[in-house]
């Protein structure tokens, strides 16, 4: 594996002799050097993929200003300050379970349902020693940290993916107890099967690229049992059982939350190549530049599948729903962004933009999704996953070691087949678990507010603070708040031109 | 003493200040108010499902004026507001028993509506 981008090394390192200034001191001098250098050309390559790896990482933790973003311009007013608070909660605790024990069952090891090894990432630094206890870090050479920072990047977004459905009325404490539950396990373990060397990967040949099903299938999952437990809204069901619109605060955050996560996600599809070098030798380029424009093509189809969709069904241009379909095309095209050609990321794209339109006019009938989670990463993922087995590209199942070509290339049934079995086990552990998860706390604690808690919102409620203070303290009671002019104000212009009716 | 309320449309507002102003009766209170008439409520549609509201924004105008001048603002304000679609809003005149300026404490129709160039601070 490491072979395919020697090439690609030594001009590298060419390049950079020609900056070094040691060259003009001597020959015997300058050949030691180009000695040294090629000894170390692996390693500059893996330092160069390891920095592209972390450059994706960031770009994916950026996704989370996203996330805050959309499902707080979701939510009413008195929702907002929740969000904000929820959204760090939930990053900090994933980001110490994941370190301490997530990773290690993800990665740890070549079991086909955990791994077993490198709890607190303590595997030694480089990526040869760590390479014994995490099969990936060696094979891909990117330095252990690099590798886990940005595979708990992924275990992040999940995990606010579940929280979608349970806005404006889920107690701040329910998602403290399953975020840990969830980013020290449950995703993990889903992830080991299918990232990390497990069984639907190894022994099924399932194919998700960056995490259809992993990342977004799973968060929608947890989503769904946490909305079964929890009801919908007050008032989201008129006595005639008819949905009513409750309208979020804020489109214009929720647009920027929509382009947050889209340009976040130039780092989760991209990222996921873990390096950035192809192989010319088969005719296959930079891979990650490639995703690159898989991934927004597959966007930009999302956006305008949604909104013709909409347009067509109920004459209006839905300005969620335009976000929606974008979050949805990105959500489709995750699993097949590496194995796909150009051409087919249009068409995946489209048909999640139409998904998420449909989902959620079907679900709003039955369950309160506020965001939409459950169509945008739940239906557009179990999409995504299948339609790698149906537009995967067999010359990238080869470069991926990873299944084979799709029903469109060989005309056989099994890649799909493989994708359909991820998907139904994947839905099922996950299920399972966070209902057991949500139930317990549910019997426990409490997962919902009191339906007066609900009505004054969660910031005062929960949090004690409003999001947008001025909105609910009036200005007479606000410090310094009274908007009024000066007592002794410069008299205007048109009041002392007032003439006396009289004078008139 | 007649306190005028008209309940109108916001467009219709500063033309009717202008005029009452240019006319001499400068004193005037709005606030901003939500009612229900003959004019339907917006539905707004959002991802699917629809809110209808039923009560509209309008703007409330009230002006205290002598008894000789209420015709003089009611027919302003009927020139501005009306548009003749539904929805142009109310007129009310209602008897006004006693007034008095607070920063001087006189009463009586002299404080209603104008004021002299020297009364007001330069």
């Amino acid at each position: 594996m490491r072979r395919r981008y020697l090439g690609v090394a030594v001009a590298l390192v060419a390049v950079a002799l020609l900056a070094l200034p040691g060259v003009a001191f001597g020959q015997d001098l300058a050949l030691d050097r180009i000695k040294d250098l090629k000894g170390s050309i692996g390693e500059a390559a893996d330092a160069v993929n390891t920095t592209w790896v972390i450059v994706a990482a960031v770009l994916v933790m950026f996704m989370q200003a996203g996330f805050l973003l959309l499902e707080v311009g979701f939510s009413r007013m008195k929702n907002v300050g929740a969000g904000v608070a929820k959204i760090f909660v939930n990053f900090s605790i994933a980001s110490l379970c994941y370190w301490a024990v997530g990773f290690a069952l993800a990665f740890g090891g070549a079991g086909e349902l955990w791994g077993d090894s490198g709890f607190f990432l303590d595997v030694g630094s480089t990526a040869a020693e760590a390479g014994e206890q995490f099969p990936f870090v060696g094979l891909y050479g990117i330095d252990p940290a690099a590798f886990l920072f940005f595979q708990f990047a992924f275990c992040a977004v999940s995990v606010e993916i579940v929280w979608g459905t349970s806005l404006e009325r889920i107690k701040c404490s329910a998602y403290v107890i399953y975020a840990i539950v969830f980013s020290a396990v449950i995703y993990p373990v889903i992830s080991h099967w299918i990232f990390g060397g497990g069984w639907l990967q190894v022994n099924i040949g399932m194919q998700d690229f960056a995490g259809s099903t992993v990342v977004h299938l799973l968060g929608a999952t947890g989503a769904f049992a946490a909305l079964l437990l929890l009801g919908p809204r007050r008032g989201k069901y008129a006595s005639d059982g008819k949905p009513r619109a409750i309208p979020g605060h804020s489109m214009p955050l929720v647009g920027l939350g929509v382009l947050i996560l889209w340009l976040g996600w130039f780092g989760f599809n991209p990222g996921s190549t873990l390096g950035i070098f192809g192989d010319a030798a088969a005719g296959i380029g930079n891979r990650f530049a490639e995703v690159v424009l898989v991934t927004n093509l597959a966007a930009a189809a999302g956006v305008i599948a949604a909104v013709a969709t909409m347009y067509g069904l109920r004459r209006t241009i839905d300005i969620g729903m335009a976000g929606n379909g974008a979050i949805a095309g990105l959500v489709a095209i995750t699993a097949p962004s590496g194995y796909i050609e150009y051409w087919a990321a249009p068409i995946i794209g489209a048909i999640g933009g139409i998904i998420v339109v449909c989902g959620v006019l079907a679900i709003e009938k039955l369950l309160d999704d506020p965001v939409g989670a459950l169509s945008a990463h739940g239906l557009a993922g179990i999409w995504g996953t299948l339609s790698a087995g149906i537009f995967t590209s067999p010359r990238f199942a080869e470069f991926n070691a990873v299944g084979e070509g799709g029903l469109w290339y060989t005309g056989s049934f099994d890649q799909l087949g493989a994708q359909a079995l991820g998907v139904a086990v994947t839905f099922a552990a996950v299920f399972v678990v966070s209902y057991a998860v949500f139930a317990l706390i549910k019997a426990t604690i409490g997962l919902r507010v009191s339906p007066e808690e609900e009505d004054a919102g969660l910031d005062i409620s929960e949090h004690g603070m409003y999001g947008y203070p001025e909105q609910f303290i009036s200005p007479e009671e606000y410090p310094g708040g009274t908007p009024a002019a000066p007592a002794h104000a410069p008299a205007t212009v048109s009041a002392i031109g007032a003439k006396r009716p009289s004078e008139a | 003493m007649k306190k005028i309320e008209a309940y109108i449309r916001h467009d219709a507002f500063e033309p009717i200040r202008t005029e009452l102003l240019e006319k001499g009766f400068p004193s005037l209170s709005i606030a901003e108010v939500k009612g229900s008439g003959r004019q339907k409520g917006v539905v707004e549609q959002y991802r699917g499902s629809s809110l209808t509201v039923n009560v509209r924004p309008k703007l409330k105008i009230e002006c205290v004026v002598e008894d000789k001048d209420k015709s003089i603002v009611v027919e302003t304000i009927l020139r501005h507001a009306r548009t003749g679609d539904v929805g142009d809003g109310k007129i009310f005149v209602i008897p006004v028993e006693q007034a008095i300026r607070i920063r001087t404490g006189e009463e009586g129709e002299e404080v209603l509506q104008a004021h002299s160039g020297a009364e007001l601070p330069a």
